[in-house]
This record gives structure tokens, C-alpha cells and sequence, in this order.
């Protein structure tokens, strides 16, 4: 799980971005605390083929991205 | 998986780029001044002068400086931000995210802008304008974005924010009311330039409606003159570049439409000519907004989010203002200031430096 709550953009989305380089994950769990980060995360993810579901998390936002 | 459509992708941030242009060349018509229609930089700088933060150019005989007016267009902004924000339920109040660092690069970023006479903003609506320094800018912000872009791959931060109270978030928007309400009043003690940019204005209604309306848009797009260099570079993202260059667009047209348009480099509206300052100033102005998270503008939209280290930004800025007018370091149409600009400029690399250097960290998932 990429926790990046409390990082504001472009944060989040080299976060996430690493974390696709190194690993290349089938599935990879996102956490942010701002729309405009999950609008960003989400657009980054399908650039990069992924699909995005977005779900509630405290509050907050979770993103699971899944090739 | 589907593709996104164009309209989709691009639409909100190239209306929005295309109103900021045409808000821009309506409120010049309407009384601002020249190339300017709303400058972030230059309007906290106005309203650090009618809080008498500072009285540059001031004039014994009206007893007021140049540049002081409490701009509506700022409030305007802000307030237009809060109220979309409540609506669509994207009022969280946060900070906490290295505030004292974040007023200390805002205090050099003005100082930058003030140096270059605009923000990024105003940066580009002088090159919609035909402002040919402006281009010179153009090119030290790209550098200074580079320059930040290089920090933050390495895993440079400000370390993350925290919820806070309704009260703190709440804190800056209202504050705007306060401006408000001091501008509608005009109390004796506060002060309003009888000459100069700061005597020239558009109707106050008229400014307030368009910034509302501006606010708005720009907290929807999440439009960002920063931002849209950056992720160009950053993630081939060029979404929120589109809306820069709809920005130029507008206004050119605009300007055409209104017989404005004035190419070259010389006598242009409120700038000046000295090449080497207009880059190094703006350069300060992108490397800054880099570590920030975002140019003036965006950190206004924020602040009016509820995010209270914008809300310290911003009075970053209006400080920074001060600061230049105070000291001598803001340039006018006759070239830079007579205050230590090359000394302070160097002294803002050195302190950007600093902060890049030391905020770099593992980011910690």
C-alpha cells in the first residue's frame, strides 16, 4: 500500500509512479486524502494500463489499481 | 479500458484557460492596469500597500504610494474557491506541512516576481500582450521549474499535512471577508493610491463577480501555471499546459480585438528590459512554486480549500511585497530597484538550495 496521504501533487503520483517502476505490480493499493490527488493518481494509473477503483477509507481516499 | 475523450481531458482546463484570458482583457477595459488584469503577485503586493505594509512611490502631496488598493479580484478568488469547495465536499481543512519553510520560499518568490513585475499569471498575459520580456521570463521559470523538478524527483518534500480544525481552515477565507468589508467601508486607515497602478481599477462588483467566477473554475480545473510546465516534464501529462496556452490565446485575441496588441520589447505596459533580471527573477518564481506545490494563483485556490499552509504562503507573499517595495528591490518601468537586488537574488538561490537540499527524503509509503 502506497500511502501518500497528507502529500499534496505532484507527490502522490511519484509515489505511486516508483513504485510502478520497481515493481511493476499486478495490483497496488493507493492511499490519498484529496480529490485532487485521486483525479491525478487515477489519470496516472490509466496512462500506465491500469484500472482504477476508487473506495472509501476513513474519510479518506483508496485507490486500487489492477492491470 | 476506455478512452478518455478530448472535450473530457481538455475541456474544463481550456475553458477555464480561455475565461482567465478573457477576465484578463474585460477588467484591463474595465480600469486595471495595462497587461495586468489580474496579476496575483501585483494584487497582494496592492494590498500589502493599503494595509501600509508598504507606501512605495509615496507622494507627499495625495499622501498615498502608488500601489496600494485592497483588490477585490483577490478575495474574489478565494472566496469563489471556499464556496465550490463546501459544495462539492472538498472543504478539508489541513496544514502543517513545514509552514515556516513554505513562508520563507514565499517571501523570496515574491521578491523573484517583483523583480520580473508579475507572476506567472501575469507572465502570461504580458505575452499575450505582445510583451517580448515576458518571453525572457517565460524561459528563466522553465529553468527554475527544471531546477525544482530535480529535488523533487530525488524525493524532495515538505513532509506531509494534517487534518485541522474547521477554525483553521476556515481561518484564511474569512480573513478575505475582513478585506471586504475594510474595502466596501474605506476606513480612513486603511489606504487607497490616488496615483499610479494602485489608482487604477475596475469597478469593484465587476472585479469581485469575475474572480468569483474565476475561483471557481480554478478549483474545479485545478489550474496551475506551474503545474503545467511541470508535468509536461515530470509524467508527458499536458493537460494543464493546455490551459496555459489557452490563456496566451485569449488574450491575444483579445488584445487584437482591442487594437492592444503592441510586439517588442520596449515601452511595454509596467515592465522592463533588462534581460538577465527578467530570467533570474522568474527563475526564483518557478523553482520556488516547484518546492510550493504550485504558482500564486493555485495557492490562493488552496488556501480557499482550507489548506492553512497555503493560507501561510499567501502571507508569504504579501510580506515578500513589503519586503521588495520596502527595501528597494521591486523593479518598475524604468529597470530594477536601487535596493541590493543582485545580492537578495542570490540570496533566494542560496535559501532555495538549502531547502531542496535538506528536505529530501525517502518517501515513506
Amino acid at each position: 500500500m502506497v500511502d501518500a496521504r497528507g502529500y499534496s501533487c505532484p507527490t502522490p503520483v511519484i509515489m505511486v509512479q516508483k513504485a510502478v517502476k520497481d515493481g511493476a505490480p499486478q495490483k497496488l493499493e493507493v492511499a490519498v486524502d484529496n480529490q485532487c490527488s485521486v483525479e491525478n493518481v487515477t489519470r496516472f494509473a490509466k496512462n500506465a494500463g491500469y484500472q482504477v477503483q476508487v473506495s472509501d477509507l476513513d474519510g479518506d481516499f483508496k485507490l486500487t489499481l489492477t492491470k | 479500458m476506455e478512452k478518455e475523450s478530448f472535450v473530457k481531458r481538455y475541456g474544463l482546463l481550456i475553458g477555464t484557460g480561455l475565461a482567465v484570458g478573457a477576465a484578463a482583457v474585460l477588467l484591463t477595459a474595465l480600469g486595471n492596469p495595462a497587461n495586468m488584469g489580474f496579476c496575483i503577485a501585483c494584487f497582494l503586493r496592492d494590498i500589502a500597500g493599503a494595509l501600509n505594509l508598504q507606501r512605495a512611490g509615496f507622494d507627499a502631496e495625495v499622501g498615498t504610494g502608488i500601489v496600494q488598493y485592497i483588490r477585490p479580484e483577490i478575495i474574489g478568488l478565494v472566496l469563489g474557491s471556499t464556496v465550490i469547495a463546501f459544495v462539492r465536499k472538498e472543504f478539508r481543512p489541513k496544514g502543517g506541512s513545514s509552514p515556516m519553510l513554505r513562508f520563507v520560499i514565499a517571501v523570496f518568490v515574491m521578491i523573484g516576481a517583483l523583480v520580473f513585475l508579475g507572476c506567472p499569471l501575469r507572465m502570461v498575459i504580458r505575452i499575450g500582450g505582445g510583451d517580448g520580456n515576458a518571453l525572457v521570463g517565460l524561459a528563466g521559470f522553465v529553468i527554475g521549474i527544471l531546477i525544482g523538478i530535480q529535488f523533487l524527483t530525488r524525493g524532495f518534500s515538505l513532509r506531509r499535512a494534517h487534518p485541522q480544525s474547521m477554525a483553521e481552515g476556515l481561518a484564511f477565507p474569512v480573513l478575505m471577508l475582513g478585506l471586504l468589508a475594510l474595502l466596501l467601508v474605506r476606513p480612513d486607515f486603511i489606504f487607497f493610491s490616488a496615483k499610479g497602478p494602485g489608482s487604477q481599477a475596475a469597478p469593484v462588483l465587476a472585479a469581485l463577480l469575475v474572480a468569483l467566477v474565476i475561483g471557481i473554475l480554478a478549483q474545479r480545473s485545478r489550474l496551475c501555471m506551474v503545474g503545467g510546465i511541470r508535468d509536461a516534464v515530470l509524467f508527458r501529462d499536458f493537460r494543464l499546459i493546455s490551459a496555459f496556452a489557452a490563456i496566451i490565446l485569449a488574450v491575444l485575441i483579445g488584445n487584437l480585438a482591442l487594437g492592444k496588441f503592441t510586439p517588442g520589447f520596449a515601452e511595454q505596459p509596467i515592465a522592463h528590459t533588462e534581460w538577465l533580471w527578467n530570467l533570474l527573477g522568474m527563475a526564483l518564481v518557478g523553482w520556488g512554486s516547484v518546492l510550493l506545490g504550485g504558482c500564486p494563483l493555485r495557492q490562493l485556490i488552496l488556501a480557499g480549500e482550507g489548506n492553512s499552509d497555503s493560507a501561510v504562503t499567501v502571507t508569504g507573499f504579501i510580506v515578500g511585497a513589503a519586503i521588495s517595495h520596502n527595501f528597494g528591490l521591486a523593479s518598475s518601468g524604468a529597470g530594477i530597484g536601487s535596493g541590493p537586488v543582485a545580492l537578495t537574488v542570490i540570496a533566494g538561490f542560496v535559501v532555495l538550495a538549502a531547502i531542496s537540499i535538506t528536505n529530501m527524503q525517502k518517501l515513506e509509503s
